[in-house]
């Protein structure tokens, strides 16, 4: 029965069609995507940490307004992220607690300080950039909820990259005490930025089945490719240079060659040692905790009125 | 401390005025009033919708996807309900 359900399942993929929350799955596919879409759903959560450390300080009321829109928009990206798994059969407590116990991962890239308001341009448009990029590609993933998330928030995400590049376009072409800051930003922003992408293809444990059941579209290296080539042109136009002494033009693949990445730091970081780990997780213990008592209180008050102790 | 889960709701947007509603995703709520502004907030930031409909996860009833074919099967071979079925003269017009 199994084997017939799994060449079944391969056939739809192979078809194009999605698969839906009711339809059979093999476990792994299952296992795979709730570890996939987790991992993206706390990303955003914990995403909202290193941004809403600026909000208090914007330089602007229009800054702050804009700053806070998207802030929103990632805590909305978390939930719409959070229901595609839970359609899998995991309730949202057992996804919170995977997060705080260290089980679960999150973006390494949220690990790292936001020092000072360049750096809310370059999460804007390197770190977005390259989500956006890694969330195009997830459009067509073969799980029904978190294609139509992915949708849903690449529509909303565009807005967040504009918002980094203006924010980096006017430091870059104000003071040299400003240019200097957006340089800044950037040479610390841009390596953590390709790790997002993952290990090389090479090297990266969880690509051959994601192909063949297309919860990945492209590789990771074919994506961090896509994404270099993108913002290098974007670079040159507001004045700033790409940290990589070996960035080049290479004319006869059409792409940007480029530098090592350090591999060693994005596990250094992924495994906790980060400059913002431990504070990132506390932050959301504490506030998951802080409002406990507001969970309680609205699920007492929906089970008195439902049992019409408060019905009027 | 109990940490319960929140009930799921499902919830459905009208595009615009005369549109039939659509599946968005879901929320957790712990009663109507909360399920609807946390609909609103997390689908609707952006004027997508004109009303939002929401209903509990567990009160919605589904056909099975694995019985597709039997449950479908009975409108298969009613090609009779297509207007294409029907041969008419191309001189007859406003049919």
């Amino acid at each position: 029965m199994s084997a017939d359900n799994e060449i079944i399942f391969q056939k739809k993929i192979d078809s194009g069609l999605k698969i839906e929350p009711k339809d059979w799955m093999p476990d792994k596919y299952r296992k795979h995507l709730i570890r996939q879409i987790s991992q993206h759903a706390h990303s955003e959560i914990i995403g909202m940490q290193p941004e809403g450390n600026w909000i208090t300080r914007a330089p602007s009321l229009r800054a702050k307004m804009v700053l806070i829109a998207k802030v929103q928009d990632e805590a909305g990206h978390g939930l719409y992220l959070y229901s595609a798994t839970e359609t899998l059969g995991i309730t949202r407590n057992e996804l919170i607690e995977q997060l705080q116990s260290g089980k679960a991962k999150y973006s390494s890239i949220f690990n790292y300080p936001t020092l000072t308001w360049a750096d809310i341009g370059a999460i804007g448009w390197l770190v977005d950039g390259a989500a956006i990029v890694n969330q195009q590609s997830l459009r067509g993933t073969s799980f029904g909820p978190y294609s139509r998330a992915m949708v849903r928030i690449c529509k909303e995400e565009s807005f967040h990259q504009r918002q980094g590049y203006e924010i980096m376009s006017k430091m870059s072409n104000g003071t040299p005490e400003q240019h200097e800051m957006a340089q800044d930003a950037l040479n610390r922003w841009w390596w953590p930025s390709l790790m997002m992408f993952g290990p090389h293809d090479a090297d990266s444990s969880h690509t051959s089945n994601a192909m063949k059941w297309k919860i990945k579209r492209e590789t990771n290296d074919d994506l961090r490719q896509l994404f270099i080539d993108r913002t290098v042109k974007q670079a040159d136009l507001i004045g700033l240079e790409i940290p990589d002494p070996d960035l080049k033009w290479n004319p006869e693949t059409k792409h940007y060659d480029f530098g090592k990445i350090d591999w060693e730091e994005f596990w250094e970081v992924v495994n906790g040692n980060g400059f913002c780990n431990k504070e990132r997780i506390n932050n959301h213990i504490s506030s998951h905790e802080e409002g406990q008592w507001v969970r309680e209180a609205a699920l007492a008050y929906a089970e008195k009125t439902q049992n019409g102790v408060e019905n009027e | 401390m109990s940490d319960k889960n929140m009930p799921t709701w499902e919830v459905f947007l009208q595009p615009k005025t005369g549109a039939p509603f659509q599946h968005a995703g879901n929320i957790h709520a712990t009663d109507e009033e909360m399920a609807l502004q946390n609909a609103r907030e997390i689908y609707t930031r952006r004027q997508e919708g004109t009303c939002i409909w929401v209903v509990k996860t567990e009160d919605i009833v589904s056909s099975n996807p694995d019985d597709q074919e039997s449950f479908f099967d009975p409108a298969n071979d009613k090609l009779y309900r297509y207007p294409t079925f029907f041969k008419v003269s191309k001189k007859a017009k406003g049919l």
